[in-house]
């Protein structure tokens, strides 16, 4: 049991596309919670900064067989290649202010350290950093509902999801305090869009613990994939999907939904390669 | 000096390995580091103790319990409430960002008064002594019936005073918005008779067939219709809906039918004709039905066979009869009317059709169905003084029933039928239909007084502003409604200071009442509004000061209840779209922005597609097939009766042909860059069409057509 507590924690979530209403709540409360600025003109999504975003997919198909889906996209928080904490972006940041938290699997940004140089955005497949081209500005009085435990940004800095990372602070201390040292209950710590979630979409808690709903749901196969062993915490369930998967990012977000066409849509596939792969879920061993 | 190769090789070589020694170059970078994020006025927010607090949001008729966390006294969060009994946790994005409209660029900050085109700062007790002086003249007239109010809704003690100061004034012209609520109350007089109204038992329907209904659309009470959507997967409950667009809720639907705008009271005449002629009614239901439900029948089965229907709708013959069948032999089905968020302008017949399906198969008052029962009420007025002008006055008739009708008349009339008008919580002149008739009619009253928040478009147009606290500055007593199965009644609480010179506009009315004197004074004998909430509250305001709600009733309504289909049996007409031109063009209700009452938050038209506003152009869906000769993203002029606007399409399979979907809630025009001036405003597209017989307006969309811009 003691074992069990001490094991590092590997936070992720489980979003159900099929609950997802897209109704905004969960981006709302990202940039309440984060203290995301805002300005005049936020139709331009390339510089509209969204830590959350909700993407809307269709099947292509035409009128009447036209199906949509909302897919939100936060930090993938990804493990990089055999999960070893090597993030596409952190792999890249020449200044350490992105990094990957080996007892949490979150990936940090730092923005003190960050001078801008924008690598990580290029390398990230998921379009999950944004950079700061403006100072933030707020019309007067509005700073006073700025929360004090995530530091407001600056021009020329880079920003994205932590997962709540001051969340997970003020469970740890509160476990601390209450003297169950690595113990964190799950219900006291989920991220701002988790708990605002209308629909009940987003399932966040610890993938490495059997207790918690998102590692019932995910079901991360403890082994590689045996078709390419850099893919670690493949689920198991059928209807469960990460975006991107064959990169080998070992992203910590996963989806779930019913429709096999929005569980294609989380990657690119070649004529016939669907077919070939969608019935393969984790390694033999554990199918 | 002489610079020979040599020489020029080593000063090179030098001048390499002094930088690459030297560590001016790694402070130089630390320092561009240093001084690109050393910027003095990026806030530093302050840190402090933290505190949590309970309240219940008011920014739409959802009502959805709120826990508001404080740092160091201020307010920096809302989330949901999770043991409120309306939203259960979670909460909508415009609530999450209720604090944006405590600091709203466009907040009124201290009473106004116009002078000319401009407004200028006045007192409190100047403000009031001038409202006091001009209904004093006009009672003096013996006119107190020119004394005319609009508010947002009908229930809640807010309403309550500025309803009792109407009468006790003397005036019967108090007018409400139209709300999904408003036209629950209407069905059910139509139906069922006088001082009932409609709720839907989402939460349990086991079938729910939803004509145009924007369940995740913001319709009833959001929150609230989010988790009962969402636990149809656990409970294995289907969603067919009903409507010509592929909206969010019929996305998420078990199944979409796309409908010609506007024949959805037909298609559900069309599925009564089939239930009644295959005999799959609940035939102890029908036993209530009285006014003619044999007559009733022999016009459907004359009028809407499923072939004449289906010519009407552009839904197949086949599949009515498959819905109907479905929806009779379902174990708790229940058929769902109001459009969009059921705000907007709806026709009796349409709702009274759709709900004449629930009354067929027998699911009123039952669990998963449709609840019947008297309007709740949970505060207890003491009666009124009057004296003879109160009384002569408040027995006059009103001078139209609904607000369209207040403005028709006074559009018409050449004299003033309003002398002077109040208006609370709402905006006619962006949330009606033709907003410039609207302004126009407003104009004409001699004395405007707005209680508002926001310099919006319709306080624009007021004479004196009393800014009112938002609802996390103020009291105030928020009960359920749009259509929500239980009855609760919770308490909004100020969570902070004023921020403004502003009040609560319960106390607003107070003063207004003692400076009138005389009965109105005497009918409003509280020093404050929060005494005079206690004192109504009764019995509930225990539970509602300590547990921050009150639930009135939770049951499933026991009563059967008589069905008066004279309405519908009457055969009355299917309102048609306004012009002659090819298309269709419809308003469109998306979560994301607001179309009654408040403008949105900052945050709010941050997560709007850029498939809707792109920059300050306003994007309509169309299809494909009806765009011909235009690519995705052109620019195109759209042109209704109403006039012509620039517009970008949209090529949207998710749209039927021959339609054209435009956003509710953009175009405002007030004083806050971040949400105004931003697209068009899609009620300066349409004009109102009466309903013959109920006076609605009820036109939904309006006939349209685009050419190059």
């Amino acid at each position: 049991m003691k074992q069990e507590n001490n094991k590092a924690h590997k936070f992720g979530m489980v979003i159900d596309l099929d609950k997802c209403t897209g109704c905004g709540s969960c981006m709302v409360s990202c940039m309440s919670e984060n203290n995301v600025p805002f300005k005049e003109d936020e139709s331009n999504k390339k510089d509209s900064i969204t830590w959350m975003r909700v993407y809307k997919l269709t099947n292509g198909k035409s009128f009447p067989d036209t199906e949509i889906v909302y897919m939100p996209r936060p930090c993938q928080h990804c493990g990089g290649k055999g999960d070893h904490g090597h993030s596409p972006c952190v792999s890249v940041c020449p200044a350490t202010a992105t990094d990957y938290g080996y007892d949490t699997g979150i990936v940090s940004q730092i923005y003190t350290r960050c001078f801008g140089c924008r690598y990580c955005m290029g390398a990230c497949p998921y379009h999950a950093r944004y950079f700061n081209w403006w100072d933030p500005e707020w019309p007067a009085g509005m700073e006073n509902y700025l929360s004090p435990n995530v530091s407001p940004r600056m021009r020329g800095v880079v920003e994205k999801c932590s997962l709540c990372y001051h969340r997970y602070q003020a469970a740890r201390d509160q476990a601390y305090a209450e003297g169950n040292k690595d113990e964190i209950a799950e219900e006291n710590y989920q991220t701002a869009c988790t708990t605002a979630c209308p629909a009940g979409a987003i399932v966040f808690g610890d993938l490495n613990n059997p207790a918690h709903q998102v590692h019932q749901i995910v079901k991360p196969d403890p082994h590689p994939d045996p078709r390419n062993k850099h893919i670690v915490g493949k689920s198991r369930n059928p209807k469960v999907f990460r975006l991107l998967e064959r990169l080998g990012t070992n992203p910590k977000i996963y989806y779930l939904s019913e429709r096999e066409w929005v569980r294609k849509a989380g990657d690119n596939y070649l004529d016939g390669e669907w077919d070939k792969i969608k019935n393969h879920h984790g390694s033999e061993s554990h199918g | 000096m002489k610079v020979d190769r040599r020489s020029f090789l080593g000063l090179g070589i030098g001048a390499v390995a002094g930088i690459a020694v030297s560590p001016m170059g790694m402070k130089l970078t630390d320092d561009s580091s240093i001084w690109t994020q050393n910027w003095p006025w990026t806030p530093v927010p302050v840190d402090g103790e933290v505190t949590y607090e309970s309240s219940v949001c008011s920014l739409c008729p959802g009502s959805c319990g709120i826990s508001i966390r404080k740092i160091d006294g201020r307010p920096v969060k809302i989330e949901g409430l999770a043991e409120y009994p309306v939203n259960y946790g979670g909460a909508c994005l415009h609530g999450i960002a209720g604090l944006q409209y405590l600091y709203d660029p466009a907040r009124v900050k201290t009473p106004l008064k116009k002078n000319g085109d401009k407004f200028e700062e006045i007192s409190w007790d100047d403000a009031i002594a001038i409202i006091a002086g001009k209904l004093a003249d006009i009672r003096k007239s013996n006119s107190p019936e020119k004394l005319a109010c609009i508010v947002d809704k009908e229930q809640g003690s807010v309403s309550g005073l500025f309803k009792r100061l109407l009468k006790t004034f003397g005036s019967p012209n108090f007018y409400t918005m139209p709300s999904l609520e408003s036209y629950l109350e209407l069905t059910a007089e139509a139906l069922h008779g006088e001082g009932q109204t409609i709720a839907f038992d989402l939460e349990n329907a086991s079938f729910v067939l939803s004509f145009g209904a924007g369940i995740i659309e913001g319709w009833g009470s959001p929150v609230n219709c989010f988790k009962a959507n969402a636990s149809r997967k656990e409970r294995k409950a289907k969603l067919y809906q009903i409507e010509p667009r592929l909206s969010n809720t019929a996305a998420n639907a078990d199944k979409w039918i796309p409908i010609k705008p506007g024949t959805e009271a037909d298609l559900a005449l069309g599925i009564c004709a089939v239930i009644l002629e295959k005999k799959l009614f609940d035939s102890t239901a029908t036993t209530n039905f009285k006014g003619g439900l044999n007559k009733f029948g022999a016009l459907l089965q004359k009028d809407y066979t499923p072939s004449k229907t289906a010519e009407i709708t552009g839904v197949k013959a086949s599949d009515i009869e498959k819905i109907a069948t479905l929806f009779a032999k379902a174990k708790m089905p229940v058929a769902v009317f109001g459009k969009g968020r059921g705000d907007g302008a709806q026709s009796l017949k349409e709702l009274a059709a759709v709900h004449t399906l629930n009354c067929l198969v027998g699911n009123i008052n039952k669990k998963g169905g449709a609840f019947v029962q008297p309007k709740f009420k949970y505060l207890e007025f003491a009666d009124e003084v009057m004296d003879s002008i109160a009384d002569k006055g408040f027995a006059k008739t009103k001078t139209g029933n609904y607000v369209n009708q207040l403005i028709e008349k006074l559009n018409a009339s050449s004299q003033p039928v309003v002398e002077a008008l109040f208006v609370y919580n709402a905006n006619p002149c962006h949330s009606l239909h033709d907003p410039k008739t609207i302004k126009q009619a407003i104009g004409k009253i001699p004395f405007v007084v707005n209680f508002s928040s926001f310099l919006d478009e319709t306080a624009m147009e007021a004479d004196i502003i009393l800014p009112s606290h938002t609802f996390i500055e103020r009291l105030e007593d928020v009960p359920s409604s749009a259509g929500l199965a239980k009855s609760v009644v919770g308490l909004t609480k100020p969570v902070i200071e004023p921020v403004f010179n502003t009040k609560n506009p319960g106390d607003a009315i107070i003063l207004i009442a003692k400076a009138l004197e005389g009965n109105v004074a005497q009918s409003f004998e509280w020093e404050t509004y929060e005494e005079c909430l206690e004192g109504m509250a009764g019995e509930i305001w225990d539970s509602l000061s300590e547990d921050g709600f009150a639930i009135i009733s939770e049951e499933v309504p026991s009563e059967s209840v008589p069905v008066n289909i004279s309405f519908l049996a009457n055969n009355p007409a299917t309102v048609q779209a306004q012009g002659d031109f090819e298309l269709t063009l419809i308003p469109i209700d998306n979560m994301r922005l607001i179309s009654a009452g408040v403008s949105v938050s900052p945050f709010a038209i941050k997560t709007v597609s850029d498939k809707v506003l792109k920059g300050k152009d306003i994007v309509v869906d169309i299809n494909p097939l009806t765009a011909r000769g235009f690519k995705d993203g052109d620019y195109a002029m759209l042109t209704t009766p109403k006039g012509t606007v620039t517009v970008i399409l949209s090529m949207n399979e998710g749209i039927m042909p021959g339609v054209i979907g435009m956003v509710e809630g953009l175009g405002h025009t007030f004083d806050n860059k971040y949400v105004s001036n931003k697209g068009i405003n899609v009620n300066d597209l349409i004009g109102p069409v009466i309903e013959s017989g109920s006076g609605l307006d009820a036109a939904f969309g309006i006939k349209a057509k685009i050419s190059k811009a």
